[in-house]
């Protein structure tokens, strides 16, 4: 890993989650309030826990609903934690205040699926960019604040910066407002980077520009990236760390090959089945899961996939298991929430999980 | 005899600022009977305007030229009354982003009945059984029809959708990015469903969507469109591993892929504005293998193998080995 340039001096995580919970009041229904039923909570984020480390993408991958935007919500202090803690470059973010959390938040950036959510339309594109400055009150000189403006859009590759610095967001392309958005993220130096499907409204033909300007920066500037999507062939390609979220938590993670060759979660297993491939000769089986991911108001008892699970047991519908390292994987970090994969195996077991898997 | 023939198809919309967006520019498409048929490109190419055009249910500001025969019936010649005699009976669809079409108020019974009452295709009474029948038909029990658009799923509403689309029993079904805005396991039970009905109603589907491998895990053939015009058309094994087009080529070089290695390369720029007048190959500005004749010459589409047509001028001998790379390239980059 490259030196470190850090505020702290402090070694570790740049972020670490820690039993994270979110919860939210659901929405109670008429029958409920009628019969005094208590309000009910949304589980959105149910004891979340992972670290990146600077100069790593890890993926936070998912369907729609399973948490992964609160999650990282909740890291940027859009919603308040329930419980656990959110530790930011050492310092848990949970317990400040004041002074001390806008220097934190500082180093902490994050860009949206749609570019308009942080673009102000009314904005010229020299000003989205000057913002951060300005709010956090880092630069006072005009002249400096344009020349960094500038900087930060040629280094996202809107050369020359002139050409842009007076439009509009409506008069770019939706690659190129992306490319606002992550020079505006990025004129304040963060050192962690929450990406929020920054490229599922763009089109595939100007995807692969986005992601490989993000990678380019987190291996510069050793930034640490946390990019939530539910396109598993995007964090297959630039991701070095891969976790998977069901129902808000976290059921599989591990180093990316790891994931993707040998995954050991039986939800892993099934969501990768199903992704195309471009390949048409490329024959492969779709496991097709009934239904759809259940409500987080409802939880189930136990694993919480167990009424999807093509291998539940009945002792799956009581425990509710911890992330631990699978019997059929030895790579460092992969660990998996599923009683039936878990535990060390009598050794010849292992070397033929081990064959068959490679 | 196809059951979709397209021939020189045109659509222009009248801009409110006086001028001209020829979205659509001169398409030809066959569709054989119970084939998988994809339509892909980048948004904005003109594959919606194209399916719509089809159904005969374009805008006023729109004017069309050109042919489409369904099952040899001619759908555009008849104004909106012969179109209205092919719609939902003959050819159906199912609309981007229908999913979130339902009328929040209404029970999805109800609105899928409806369309059948209007068509007079079945009584009140017939139609209302008839919903429960299509919702079992795309895996949905048929006492749902008493719900309401919220009580169901994304997954569900979409399915719904489908089933409203085949409430006439259509021969052909256009189905204009179904999975898109849905999750990769819902999206694989969809289209799940839509090969099943494929094969068991023998329905003819047309799938338009900007995802190449979705295309390719279950469309038979499919038609890569490039600035409202076709740049490429073929087998979907042959659109891979012998593209003969280099916006194809690109495009799947642009796409990641769950277990290659291999690198991921953008396109340069931005697809050709339709309301100017384009000189030469409309992918030319951002194509990595142009040649100097490609900015001044309209390629054609035209047969490269067999059953495989692609419009570019690297396919034509007489473009030649010699000809000089254009220097012109796009700066890029900024996309
Ligand atoms: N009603 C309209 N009036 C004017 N222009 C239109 C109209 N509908 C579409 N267009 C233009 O026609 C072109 C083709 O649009 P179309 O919606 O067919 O593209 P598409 O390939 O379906 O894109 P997407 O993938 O975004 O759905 C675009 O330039 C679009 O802006
Ligand atoms: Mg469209």
């Amino acid at each position: 890993m490259s030196g470190r340039s850090g505020m702290s001096g402090m070694s570790g995580p740049i972020l670490r989650l820690d039993e994270l919970r979110t919860y939210y009041p659901a929405r109670r229904n008429l029958v409920d309030w009628a019969r005094r039923r208590p309000r009910r909570v949304v589980r959105a984020v149910d004891g979340v826990s992972f670290e990146v480390h600077e100069g790593e993408i890890l993926a936070l991958v998912g369907e729609t609903g399973c948490g992964k935007t609160s999650t990282i919500q909740t890291v940027v202090g859009g919603f308040p934690a329930t419980s656990g803690r959110v530790v930011v470059d050492g310092r848990d973010v949970t317990r400040l205040s004041g002074r001390r959390l806008r220097a934190v938040r500082r180093i902490t950036q994050m860009i949206f699926q749609d570019p308009y959510e942080s673009l102000n339309p009314r904005l010229r594109i020299r000003k989205a960019v000057e913002e951060p400055l300005q709010v956090h009150k880092l630069v006072a000189s005009r002249s400096e604040r344009r020349r960094l403006a500038s900087e930060a859009l040629e280094r996202v590759g809107l050369t020359p910066a002139e050409l842009f610095v007076d439009r509009f967001p409506h008069e770019l392309s939706g690659g190129q407002r992306q490319r606002v958005a992550i020079a505006a993220a990025l004129i304040l130096n963060p050192r962690l980077l929450l990406a929020d499907e920054p490229v599922s409204m763009l089109d595939v033909s100007i995807r692969a520009g986005v992601l490989s300007l993000i990678d380019g920066l987190r291996r510069e500037r050793a930034m640490a990236v946390v990019l939530v999507t539910h396109d598993l062939s995007t964090a297959a390609h630039y991701a070095d760390r891969i976790a998977v979220m069901y129902l808000g938590r976290i059921v599989e993670e591990g180093p990316t090959a790891d994931v993707l060759r040998n995954p050991q979660h039986p939800y892993t297993q099934a969501l990768l089945s199903v992704v195309p491939k471009s390949d048409p000769r490329d024959r492969f089986v779709p496991r097709v899961l009934e239904g759809e991911t259940p409500n987080p108001a409802n939880v189930p008892a136990g694993c919480r996939f167990h009424p999807r699970c093509p291998v539940a047991t009945a002792e799956c519908t009581v425990v509710d298991p911890a992330l631990a390292p699978p019997r059929a994987s030895r790579a460092a970090g992969h660990r998996v929430a599923c009683i039936l994969t878990q535990g060390p195996p009598p050794v010849e077991e292992r070397e033929a999980a081990g064959a068959n898997n490679a | 005899m196809a059951l979709l023939e397209v021939r020189d198809l045109h659509v222009w919309f009248a801009l409110p600022s006086g001028r001209e967006l020829h979205a659509v520019k001169g398409v030809g498409l066959d569709v054989e009977r119970g084939e998988l048929f994809g339509l892909i490109g980048e948004s904005g190419c003109g594959k919606t305007t194209t399916v719509l055009a089809l159904m005969g249910l374009l805008p006023s500001s729109a004017s069309v030229a050109g042919s489409v025969r369904v099952d040899g019936a001619d759908v555009l010649s008849g104004g909106e009354k012969g179109a209205r005699a092919h719609r939902w009976t003959e050819t159906a669809m199912v609309f981007q982003g229908s999913m979130n079409a339902f009328s929040p108020v209404k029970t999805i019974g109800w609105q899928i009945a409806e369309p059948m009452e209007i068509h007079g295709v079945a009584s009140r009474r017939a139609a209302r059984a008839r919903a429960g029948e299509l919702l079992e038909l795309v895996g949905i029990p048929a006492a749902a029809a008493r719900r309401y658009p919220h009580q169901f799923s994304g997954g569900m509403r979409q399915r719904a959708a489908i089933a409203m689309a085949l409430s006439c029993e259509p021969k052909l079904l256009l189905a204009d990015e179904p999975t898109t805005a849905l999750d990769v396991m819902v999206q694989a039970q969809i289209l799940e469903l839509l090969q099943r009905l494929a094969r068991e109603l023998h329905l003819t589907v047309v799938l338009v969507t900007h995802d190449l491998p979705l295309v390719a895990h279950i469309c038979d053939r499919a038609a890569v469109m490039y600035g409202g015009e076709i740049a490429e058309v073929a087998a979907v094994d042959a659109l891979y591993h012998e593209s003969r087009h280099p916006y194809t080529r690109m495009l799947f070089a642009a796409t990641p892929e769950l277990l290659g290695g291999k690198d991921v390369t953008s396109i340069p720029g931005s697809p050709p504005r339709l309301d100017q007048p384009i000189v030469g190959c409309a992918f030319r500005p951002r194509c990595d293998s142009a040649v100097v004749r490609c900015a001044t010459d309209h390629p054609a589409l035209a047969e490269v193998a067999r059953g495989h047509e692609a419009a570019c001028h690297l396919n034509d001998p007489a473009t030649g080995v010699l000809s000089v790379p254009d220097a012109g390239q796009p700066a890029g980059g900024a996309g």
